[in-house]
């Protein structure tokens, strides 16, 4: 049986002190408060504290500790892991606090992506929060004497009858000792949402104040005694360059500089680089510029971006390739019988993860430990990588944790550790790594292009007879997570992530979705997870095509999605993640139509679009639309976005200042992807590295934006991403509708513009 | 050796004249609060102030401050108080927070030339600092209210 226990607390200055914490290993659990033995009271060791996953402690002094596994990227996550356990731990708030650990196999899966954090955490960590509740509670009773049942917990103390005693007393004079089987752990019941005293509530995020006075510590801020620097010269290729030669005789008048060196990548991660060593950061980066390599590469040096969008076109109109996501029966018969068909195609070209701290990482050996100190958002998955490139076991290897400069998906992929380690490596001196912008975007994983065909079939009186979709893409899942690809009913397997979107929640009679993996992008370049994955294509189609749809079978748009969301069959929902399911779609999408004034006369060159969507995953919906305004001037074909509406269903809310930040960022993002943000691949490399050419969103350009979130009790799923899906959409339905001109290519420059409004006219 | 004032203190430094002072004030003088974002003046994460102006360090060589104030983040408010820290924390501004120390030192001068900012004006000064997290509309409303606060005092 697996246990989850307590133990002394081992960051306890006074060792005459105890603590307990509480931690989970597998599927049981124990919670015991051991005391300290007489020798650890003389030595301060921390021979007592008892390995593995620890979730929290109290001290004394009644101070909380929650240990935090997720990266702390933007999304306040500590705060809201923080505020679950405490609600049940029934703690003082303001005796809180959150470590953000390092690596270390007894967290379990360390991941911060897919806006999964709070949803995966939050059955855990109420229950956590919980059993310290029940065992103060039972230890408090005997201080007081009197019964558990008497007893109540609140605020960081146990009351009974008036009385009170603190839980820091409980700790320092009780003997806490508790256990429980993994069922009695189950049976734990968490609170009704009634009863909740923190969650729900806002609060200042605990991250937030270290963010404007400097105090925060990034990846890049890192130091240790003795270290040197060092820039890399990234290849022309991301996996068939090979070094020929180094002349850096031009570097080596620069005062500073130490060397350059080729490195030996036996993990395949960072094959062909160069690293350039020297004792400060500018004479690395200038040195860099100075040294010159010459490289051998195979043919992804000579692909373009139109050679993946064709060749991504091409798998699709291979009838044989790819996986069949959905694969109703009758989808063909019902084109052959329809009595009306549409087929449209939508693109998305290249776009860069630009997180605004460059990729970095500071590596040294100390004590027979390899140490990695970076932010990063996948530990678990690029250890064993680490442990392949520096040839040395998982457990000699420790990525310590700091914030990250900016995360959405970039640096899910740790793929930047690998160079810095061997880098430090080869010279057997602490190496801080670090990249200029321009490196940063050629060692990218950027969102891969896409090429989709969508189609729909009407039947008698206008009725959706079946839905046709074929999306292709270079899939990141198959490139740095295989294992998590799913297979569909014929054994092929696919990237889920890459899919998603497209097995949507509207009933639309014998549905079909072809997931093909673009071969050629995945072998010349590496495609990543940014910011909602696939979802951030997929919905494009899916959307657009609906308005599109709706328009060729002359019914209101939003009405013709409105039909569609019938919650029939599978799209009905299920619990616990989805309950409810396609009603709570039409929700949202009714209640921002009534909101953004849908219907209401708009003035000239101004269109109102609509748009909703999921979120990313099936199993976990975000339910969200968004009606956006746009204003288009016709004669330069530029799209001003005036309003975004958003209305959201995530469940319950957890914090829900941080909750609107999510939006109100993933919004934000998903305009800057809609309008600005590009960069095609010219001979096997992205075209545009940095801001003189790569556009984002600015100041200027952001609209106002209302957010609703609809109250729920529903379980808490992600936020990070979802608003991201529906902007685009949204964006393109209203340039139709302000404008006559339909959008099928992202990002829409004014270019675009113009030219569908004069195929218009 | 070049030398200046940073944060009110002198400061030699031994990092050659054309060395970039975002590099100097990093690396050499341990300060980490501005930050590193694009290294070509377009991102802004880099803003400290020279003799009060917003500059970008990474294209400001150190040779270029010889005996000039320098401000960074660090020295904005003795106790990290200045009122438009004030106002990020009460909006809860920051994101990941990497950008935020460039968009207060911008938003520092902004409020100088501008003490009551139009939309127009916040959007003009700030156009040039990039939030990759886009927490552009708080930001917005942390100027604003930065600014109603300093025009009371």
């Amino acid at each position: 049986m697996d246990t989850l226990s307590a133990h002394g607390l081992r960051s306890t200055s006074d060792p005459s002190r105890r603590g307990f914490l509480i931690s989970m290993i597998g599927a049981g659990v124990m919670l015991g408060y051991a005391r300290r033995s007489l020798a650890d009271q003389t030595t301060g060791s921390a021979s007592e504290l008892f390995e593995p996953t620890i979730w929290y402690g109290i001290n004394p002094s009644g101070e909380v500790t929650i240990n935090i596994t997720r990266a702390e990227m933007g999304q306040h996550v500590g705060t809201a892991l923080a505020r679950i356990v405490a609600d049940e731990l029934e703690a003082d708030w303001g005796k809180v606090r959150i470590v953000t650990v390092d690596s270390d196999p007894k967290w379990g899966e360390m991941v911060t992506g897919g806006s999964w954090s709070v949803w995966q955490s939050f059955p855990v960590l109420s229950r956590a929060g919980a059993a310290g509740r029940i065992a103060l509670i039972e230890e408090g009773a005997k201080l007081l004497g009197v019964s558990p049942q008497s007893c109540t917990a609140r605020n960081g103390r146990v009351h009974a009858n008036g009385r009170s005693i603190l839980y820091g007393d409980i700790v320092a004079r009780g003997i806490l000792r508790r256990t429980y089987t993994s069922e009695q752990l189950n049976e734990i019941s968490i609170k009704v949402p009634s009863s909740r005293r923190l969650i729900g509530r806002d609060t200042l995020a605990l991250d937030v104040p270290s963010k404007t006075d400097s105090k925060g510590r990034y990846g890049i801020d890192a130091v240790v005694e003795g270290m040197i620097y060092a820039r890399p010269k990234i290849p022309p290729t991301r996996y068939d360059s090979k070094v020929v030669s180094i002349d850096d005789s031009a570097a080596k008048r620069l005062p500073g500089y130490i060397q350059s060196l080729a490195l030996d990548d036996p993990s395949g991660t960072a094959p062909g680089w160069v690293m350039v060593y020297a004792d400060s950061f500018a004479v690395a980066s200038r040195a860099a510029d100075l040294v010159k390599v010459t490289w051998r590469s195979g043919e992804a040096a000579h692909i373009s971006e139109h050679d993946l969008q064709q060749r991504a076109a091409d798998l699709i109109a291979d009838p044989k390739a790819g996986a069949l996501v959905v694969d109703d029966p009758g989808v063909d018969a019902a084109f052959t019988s329809a009595k009306q068909k549409i087929e449209r195609t939508y693109t998305t070209s290249t776009v860069l993860h630009f997180a605004l701290e460059p990729i970095n990482a500071l590596a040294f050996e100390k004590n027979g430990i390899f140490e990695i100190h970076t932010g990063n958002q996948w530990q678990t998955l690029i250890l064993p990588v680490l442990a392949k490139a520096l040839g040395c076991s998982q457990d000699k290897i420790v990525l310590r944790s700091y914030l990250l400069g900016g995360g959405f998906g970039r640096r899910l992929d740790g793929d930047y550790t690998v160079p810095a380690a061997l880098a430090a490596k080869a010279v057997g001196k602490p190496v801080k790594m670090v990249c200029t912008r321009a490196d940063d975007t050629r060692f990218d994983c950027p969102r891969s292009p896409s090429v989709q065909v969508v189609r729909m079939a009407f039947g008698d009186g206008g009725r959706v007879t079946a839905m046709d979709h074929h999306a292709a893409a270079g899939w990141p899942t198959a490139v740095m997570a295989p294992a998590f690809m799913p297979k569909d009913a014929r054994g092929v397997p696919y990237d889920l992530f890459a899919i998603y979107g497209a097995d949507h929640w509207y009933t639309v009679g014998a549905h079909r979705v072809r997931a093909l993996r673009n071969d050629l992008a995945d072998r010349s370049f590496r495609p990543g997870w940014l910011r909602s994955v696939g979802s951030g294509w997929t919905n494009w189609a899916v959307e657009s095509f609906m308005d599109e749809a709706a328009h060729a079978a002359g019914v209101d748009p939003v009405a013709f999605r409105l039909r569609l969301l019938d919650g029939a069959g599978r799209n009905s929902g299920s619990a616990p993640n989805a309950v409810g399911g396609a009603h709570r779609q039409a929700a949202v999408l009714a209640r921002v139509a009534e909101k953004a004034g849908w219907g209401r006369a708009m003035p000239k060159d101004v269109g109102l679009g609509i748009a909703s969507t999921f979120g990313q995953e099936r199993t976990m919906p975000t339910w969200i639309a968004c009606a956006a305004r746009v204003r288009v001037d016709r004669t330069s074909g530029h799209v001003t976005v005036e309003k975004l509406t958003l209305v959201i269903d995530a469940g319950t809310i957890i914090h829900p200042d941080s909750a609107a930040a999510q939006v109100e960022g993933a919004a934000l993002w998903g305009l800057s992807m809609a309008l600005y943000e590009s960069s095609e691949f010219v001979k096997g490399q992205p075209k545009n590295t940095n801001l003189d050419t790569y556009t984002l969103l600015r100041m200027g350009g952001v609209p106002e934006v209302e957010i609703e979130f609809l109250p729920s009790t529903e379980t808490p799923v992600g936020l990070g991403e979802a608003a991201t899906t529906a902007i685009a959409p949204a964006i393109g339905n209203a340039i139709f509708v302000a404008s006559g001109a339909r959008l099928r290519h992202l990002p829409i420059r004014p270019e675009a513009v113009r030219e569908a409004l004069a195929h218009r006219s | 050796m070049t030398t200046f004032k940073l944060n009110g203190r002198t400061v030699s430094v031994h990092s050659p004249h054309d060395a970039p002072l975002l590099w100097v004030i990093r690396d050499e003088l341990g300060l980490t609060g501005t930050k590193f974002g694009c290294g070509i003046g377009m991102c802004g994460a880099c803003t400290v102030h020279v003799e009060g102006r917003a500059t970008r360090s990474c294209i400001t060589a150190v040779g270029a401050v010889a005996g000039a104030n320098v401000t960074t983040i660090e020295g904005l408010d003795a106790k990290g108080k200045h009122p438009l820290q004030t106002a990020w924390i009460e909006l809860q501004v920051p994101q990941c927070g990497y950008c935020q120390s460039g968009q207060i030192m911008q938003a520092a001068t902004l409020l100088k030339d501008y003490p009551n900012p139009t939309d127009q004006d916040i959007s003009a000064v700030m156009a040039g600092s990039l939030c990759r997290c886009m927490t552009y509309l708080r930001i917005r409303k942390a100027i604003k209210l930065a600014a109603a606060r300093m025009r009371e005092e």
